[in-house]
């Protein structure tokens, strides 16, 4: 069903990107990797407290998919919303406090780390119900469409979403209304501990879709190059008004499922085998080899983030708590 | 003044609200050319066009799902979800999301939306399309519930409803559709979180809201007969909820008795009844009663349905012997 084929080589995908949409893929990669290591670590403290589901491995996905997507285009997403969040532009410091629960948190500290809300930028909230985000971006398309501001919305959802009614409730509206809608799955092969081959009768994945009518591609998630692609092909036709699009994105969570988890339902080789993939050192292979970028500037990337992160993790700590009286605020909007 | 129907009175509210503002559109099962499961919207879809008067397929999570988003996204929408029993299907959209997105966003985005829902038994549907949930909906901080009893509160209340950016459980009852009352040409707007005394008494108050103020009415003429003053509050919204009008009947007739058509464990009701004792417990002159549906999933059979929920004779027969009368 997919007309946009992505079978270029790295290196030609690579050509077509100049060096600095490169080294700001790179940045913003290997920020999202930094947050990530540095939230794992503020949790062991006990500075973040609750669930925390990191993003790392999965950073090519992000970061390639909604780099093509403009600051007007509204993002909705699930509890693994750190790297979204960050690649749709939410600072780093905003996120770091809401992850502390401080009233500098871009939530206020009402969220946490599975509800990270940036309005400034149309992040839209990571919802952490399974499958949840999906009919309220399927209602982001109709007011898209209606009020005629030519934006396009961008859903995530991990594979365990496949099972929920609501994804099927919301393929079928988007199909039905031709809603500008991107259905975007992050298959990372496993919804908590269960493989997905186990609990989702479908086996390829994308299929999904086909019942609605509704196109899909798949791609390689571990290499940003290819997600950006693909993605900057079907945001221009679904903004021109071909309708909703089904993207499913193969890619691999390094982590467990949340800090609590050891995966070990998985093995090890499963694990090493994909980390040979990583998407930031695979970027950097290929930019180095390719003499784009000499090592010194990675460098200077990677320090210039770190410094980054330590400031976030600064700021977060420094931050203070939300005042007693925000717990009765925002109830309701009077 | 002109004397309608609530169906007239929401007919009229929707279509000012359309009329009025083009962000405001209706979403909901066979409320196009079908005119509505209530034919509340009947010719609306000629009159406003498919974009606007929006029929949807069977799906209750993401019609309700899509209304929040749409709000989120700068639309005033409706949902019309065709009975409260199917709103089951979208407890998480309504309660896990619609009613949090604003706290936990700090006060980011509202979600300004209207749910429209029909209640009550007593229409022969039997137990799965008979139930009073709006009190389950009303336990929840972030939503609002109107449950209007009259015409001119359906469209008072349902004029406010467009002027907040809450999110509103609008719950209709299937019964009362047809009751008329006085409703007057200039503009008026009903205010949630206000009771109203719809009869002045002095010897009991009878508390009630929707299709069960016409019961508690129609009692206390009949109590009235047998010289036992009724005071008939209709506290039109559930949530918020006006204890004060409620304590201040109370604190006149010294006896309160609420009368409510769900289910009497963890019926609305008890938050009623608690509240009253927590604020004007030493004006009571005994234990407050309830009257409330049966605890049993609603029969079919005419005979059985009618004793499952509260009527006219059983709130006097009841009043009588609770309080010695």
């Amino acid at each position: 069903m997919a007309k946009i084929k992505n079978n270029q080589s790295k290196e030609k995908g690579l050509e077509s990107y100049t060096k600095e949409q490169l080294t700001i893929f790179y940045r913003q990669m290997f920020q999202i990797r930094r947050f990530e290591e540095s939230a794992e670590e503020q949790y062991m403290r006990g500075n973040i407290r609750g669930f925390l589901h990191v993003y790392t491995g999965q950073e090519a996905v992000a970061v390639g998919a909604i780099s093509a997507l403009r600051k007007s285009d509204y993002l909705v997403t699930h509890y693994r919303d750190h790297g979204h969040a960050l690649a749709k532009g939410l600072a780093s410091k905003s996120a770091m406090a809401e992850l502390f629960g401080k009233a500098t948190g871009c939530s206020k500290g009402m969220g946490g780390s599975m509800h990270l809300f940036d309005k400034s930028i149309n992040l839209m909230g990571g919802y952490a119900i399974v499958g949840g985000q999906l009919p309220i971006a399927t209602g982001l398309g109709i007011s898209s469409k209606e009020l005629g501001k030519g934006q396009v919305v961008m859903v995530f959802m991990g594979d365990g979403a496949l099972n929920e009614g609501e994804l099927h409730e919301s393929l079928n509206m988007a199909a039905i209304w031709n809603l500008p809608v991107i259905f975007y799955l992050e298959n990372n092969l496993y919804g908590m501990g269960n493989h997905t081959t186990d609990v989702f009768a479908v086996k390829e994945l994308k299929k999904v879709s086909e019942p609605f009518g509704i196109p899909n591609l798949e791609v390689d998630g571990m290499d940003v190059i290819a997600v950006n692609q693909a993605t900057q092909a079907v945001v221009e036709k679904v903004r021109k008004g071909s309708g909703p699009f089904f993207i499913e994105a193969k890619t691999y969570r390094f982590r467990g499922h949340s800090v609590a988890d050891p995966s070990n339902y998985r093995g090890k080789s499963e694990e090493e085998t994909w980390k040979k993939r990583d998407p930031i050192t695979s970027l950097e292979t290929s930019m180095i080899q390719s003499g784009l970028v000499e090592k010194d500037e990675i460098s200077n990337i990677r320090s210039s983030v770190e410094e980054e992160i330590a400031d976030a993790v600064k700021f977060a700590l420094e931050s203070p708590d939300p005042e007693d009286a925000t717990l009765y605020h925002n109830v309701y909007d009077s | 003044m002109p004397t309608i129907t609530i169906r007239e009175a929401l007919t009229k509210g929707l279509k000012e609200a359309l009329d009025k503002d083009p962000s405001v559109f209706i979403m909901g099962e066979d409320i196009g050319p079908y005119g509505g499961a209530y034919a509340v919207t009947k010719g609306f879809l000629e009159e406003y066009g498919a974009e606007r008067i929006k029929d949807t397929p069977i799906a209750e999570s993401v019609m309700v799902g899509a209304g929040t988003g749409a709000a989120m996204g700068g639309m005033k929408p409706v949902v019309e979800l065709m009975t409260i029993n199917f709103g089951l299907l979208a407890m998480d959209q309504i309660v896990n999301h619609a009613a949090k997105i604003r706290y936990m966003s700090g006060g980011q985005f509202s979600v300004p939306l209207i749910i429209r829902a029909v209640t009550g038994g007593g229409g022969g549907l039997a137990a799965t399309h008979s139930q009073c949930l709006e009190g389950w909906f009303a336990s929840v901080p972030g939503l609002k519930v109107a449950t209007p009893a009259t015409p001119y509160d359906a469209l008072g209340l349902l004029r406010s409803s467009f002027e907040d950016n809450n999110p509103i459980l609008f719950a209709e009852h299937a019964l009362i559709y047809g009751v008329k009352g006085e409703v007057p040409e200039d503009y008026y707007t009903v205010p949630f979180g206000k009771a109203e005394t719809v009869i002045e008494g002095s010897s009991v108050s009878l508390i009630a809201y929707s299709r069960m103020v016409h019961v508690a009415t129609e009692a206390a003429a009949e109590l009235a007969k047998d010289g036992i003053s009724c005071e008939v509050i209709d506290i039109k919204t559930l949530r918020p909820f006006d204890i004060e009008s409620v304590a201040n009947s109370v604190r006149k007739t010294n006896r309160a008795v609420v009368v409510e058509e769900a289910w009497k464990t963890g019926g609305f009701g008890a938050e009623i009844a608690s509240q009253i004792q927590e604020v004007a417990f030493e004006d009571l002159d005994g234990p407050i009663l309830r009257i409330c549906g049966e605890e049993v999933p609603q029969p079919y059979n005419k005979k059985l349905e009618a004793m499952s929920i509260p009527d006219a004779a059983k709130v006097v027969s009841s009043v009588k012997s609770h309080f010695s009368l």
